[in-house]
């Protein structure tokens, strides 16, 4: 009360004392704030959803810098369309706290297009990449350099039952072409294990027939929005071919056009289960369902695998090229920090226990090599021969257009005809001209 | 409204004039209270709503796509050419109107249904019928939407089973694979979860019904369906059109279900879905605030043509009948 008198008796108007009330808050607030800045620096580390693996690497990494920095991570959206989302508008928003990103490889060319990621240092490029597979690499490349460096990487298998395969006389010690396994599961009436549903998996299945054939989707990537795109060729006709053959004879169940790779899953592991193509997750998470009871143990001794099917017999496959790269916020304020931590992390002793643990399969050449990768995962030979063989999806920064008119184009399966390829051209052509929506 | 407010407007003037002039000491500083109490939240809902309307105009003249800051261009109305010339457009604002046609009637059916159940129940039962009644919705659209996806999905969903009585629906139906059957679940989902919203409406309508009209019909020898046609509508004419604006623009503006059930797949894309795969999808910013505006217009379009044609005074919830 005394103030408000004195406040009147000196004739400060009192709008003007709301607001200088208001800005002391403020500034109380803010200095609030800034007080965590008193210790070691935080780093923060953007990661996709996993089992828990990279929040355990932080803070292994947070402890081996001896108290330089401290990592804490936060958590992205479950799909890696809704990461590129979120991870696109905080850069493009010029905020501070992205230091560290874990970034799937086909948007590494938008955020580094725009200069969105911090180019990294010679010395960090020589330290992460000495084992690199190249496969990994090539996803972490844009124009020639790289720009973010390979933390883990993921590739998709041909996963068989055995039972089903010696029924169809199938030699599964060779390469096998798409076109015996389709005949194998007509022969047999099962269903094959594809993904049909409108989603990224429908880019990864197409880009993986088209350059498993030789060809390529887009080349000149670099040149944007002229880039060429080669679908309307031998290559993209022959994808079409096995793609609209699967659809229309009801090759890949009654829930191919809403099917993604979970849903692949527990259709092969049912009693038309034949022959599938999907990421190594699927070996864990059987092993999972079967200690839940939900599944037999005799389905997970049947399954089996080898490399992605040939598209041509004489041609080795080219398999789809997934996983996670580590990039560096251009607007981070501890980029020097950042990269340190981006070496710890991903040191092949932290690539190999993040696959015996979490299942994702290292870049690293040498993490291979680790004996517990080898107990937790079989097929781990295979998977690294897989990684070898594998190309990325096309490398432009308009990729999200060509992977979703490719969606657009080609779901549900069973309409794909052999003009998908030249419709599916022309419908990207005018999206990237800015001339159609999608 | 607007012809509801002029006339009381100019009915109100010469009282306003007298008014002004012996205001007492005690109306002005209600008044003065009253802005002062208002004020602040009306100047922040406001800028709130008014900014984004704003930005996303202004935004809409350019190409400008997030990821590409160095390539702004103005275009003027190039972002709506394209956006009027695509089919895509005009087949997400055709699957829109569907949506917004089909559930509204259905629902204004039902919740008329429900609405004379619930006036008529004994009074022993009406907070239980009632309550029952707006369960579906008190539960948030996106947990409904999931519900229902589980429920129709060939490979977690049970429905085929309970519909295996039906020629076309065997377990190997596809509910999601095509436009015509998900457009029907999510429709379906629609209806459940909002009928409450519109029984509730002209539940309240209903009340206002005088139980003497309704008996004097009886008493003349009305029949119960002539009492309903030409007594107890006709007198709750003003809730039905609030119920059938407030749920025409909710149901236009529909996002969550197809979001979570097909995001857009297969036929079922409507227009907030096109503007969000644009803008945020496809970080294409300057094309995506086309398709918000052009929502947006759409929707202020229903609000007036259901105002002016039908003449329904949101403000005194007594709207004069055509």
């Amino acid at each position: 009360m005394k103030s408000t008198h004195h406040s009147r008796r000196a004739g400060t108007p009192r709008a003007v004392r709301s607001v200088a009330a208001v800005a002391a808050a403020s500034a109380l607030l803010l200095t609030g704030c800034s007080g965590g800045e008193s210790g070691p620096p935080t780093l923060t580390w953007y990661i996709n959803p996993d089992d828990g693996g990279q929040a355990v690497i932080a803070q292994d990494c947070s402890e081996a810098s001896g108290g330089k920095y401290t990592i804490q991570t936060s958590l992205l959206p479950r799909d890696a369309s809704s990461q590129r989302e979120q991870l696109a508008r905080r850069l493009a928003a010029g905020d501070s706290s992205m230091d560290i990103m874990s970034l799937a490889p086909p948007f590494v060319p938008e955020l580094a297009e725009p200069g969105f990621l911090a180019k990294p240092p010679q010395d960090v490029v020589s330290a992460t990449t000495q084992d690199t597979l190249e496969g990994p690499l090539k996803g972490a490349t844009w124009n020639g350099e790289l720009v973010a460096v390979p933390f883990w990487a993921n590739t998709q298998l041909l996963w068989y039952r055995e039972s089903v395969a010696k029924a169809a006389g199938l030699d599964m010690s060779q390469p096998v072409t798409w076109d015996q396994i389709i005949k194998a599961a007509q022969s047999q009436d099962k269903h094959l294990g594809v993904q049909g549903i409108r989603g990224e998996s429908m880019s990864v299945w197409v880009n993986g027939l088209v350059e498993s054939g030789g060809g390529h989707i887009v080349t000149d990537g670099e040149k944007g929005q002229d880039a060429q795109v080669n679908l309307d060729s031998e290559q993209g006709r022959k994808a079409a071919e096995i793609i609209g053959t699967i659809g229309k004879d009801g090759l890949g169940g009654p829930g191919l056009a809403t099917q993604d790779e979970n849903a692949s899953m527990i259709q092969f592991q049912g009693d038309k289960g034949s022959f599938m193509v999907n990421w190594p997750f699927i070996y864990s998470a059987s092993q999972s369902a079967v200690k839940e009871g939900s599944l037999d143990q005799s389905v997970v001794d049947d399954i089996k695998w080898t490399t992605w099917p040939r598209v041509n017999a004489d041609t080795p496959s080219a398999p789809p090229l997934g996983g996670i790269n580590l990039g560096v916020g251009a607007s981070s304020q501890h980029q020097d920090l950042a990269w340190d931590a981006v070496q710890c992390i991903v040191s092949s002793e932290h690539q190999a226990q993040y696959f015996a643990t979490n299942g994702n399969p290292p870049s690293s050449a040498k993490a291979f090599d680790d004996p517990e990768v080898k107990k937790a995962y079989p097929m781990s030979d295979t998977i690294r021969k897989s990684l070898d063989a594998a190309r990325p999806r096309p490398q432009t920064p308009y990729y999200n257009e060509i992977s979703t008119a490719i969606q657009q184009n080609w779901t549900p399966p069973g309409d794909v005809t052999e003009d998908t390829p030249r419709e599916t051209t022309e419908f990207i052509k005018e999206v990237l001209k800015g001339d159609a929506l999608l | 409204m607007s012809s509801t407010v002029d006339s009381r407007a100019r009915a109100a003037a010469p009282e306003k004039g007298r008014s002004k002039t012996h205001l007492s000491d005690r109306a002005r500083s209600e008044r003065k209270l009253g802005w002062l109490l208002a004020g602040p939240a009306f100047v922040i809902m406001l800028l709130v709503t008014l900014y984004p309307i704003v930005q996303a105009l202004w935004d809409s003249l350019f190409s400008f796509r997030l990821t590409a800051p160095g390539d702004k261009e103005f275009v003027f109305l190039g972002n709506y050419a394209t956006v009027f010339s695509d089919p895509v457009f005009w087949q997400d604002l055709g699957v829109t109107m569907l949506i917004t046609v089909v559930t509204v009637l259905v629902e204004l059916v039902l919740g008329l249904a429900l609405a004379l159940v619930m006036h008529s129940a004994i009074k022993a039962t009406r907070g239980l019928l009632r309550t029952a009644i707006l369960v579906p919705y008190g539960i948030i659209t996106v947990v409904s939407a999931f519900a229902w996806f589980y429920a129709f999905d060939i490979t977690t969903g049970y429905v085929n089973n309970w519909l295996s009585w039906l020629p076309v629906i065997g377990p190997d139906f596809n509910w999601f694979a095509s436009a015509g059957p998900s457009l029907t679940v999510i429709m379906a989902s629609e209806i459940w979860k909002t009928t409450p919203f519109i029984s509730l409406l002209l539940l309240s309508g209903l009340a206002q019904v005088p139980g003497e009209l309704t008996e004097a019909a009886r008493v003349d020898g009305a029949s119960s369906w002539q009492r309903l046609t030409r007594v107890v509508l006709p007198n709750m004419k003003a809730a039905i059109m609030v119920a059938v604006v407030f749920r025409a623009l909710d149901a236009f503006r529909i996002f969550d279900n197809i979001f979570i059930m097909t995001q857009g797949q297969y036929g079922t894309e409507t227009l907030s879905l096109l503007a969000y795969r644009t803008s945020i999808g496809r970080l294409e910013i300057g094309l995506g605030s086309a398709i918000s505006v052009i929502l947006f217009i759409c929707v202020m379009i229903i609000a007036l043509v259901a105002i002016k044609v039908f003449k329904v005074d949101l403000t005194g919830g007594s709207g004069k009948g055509k």
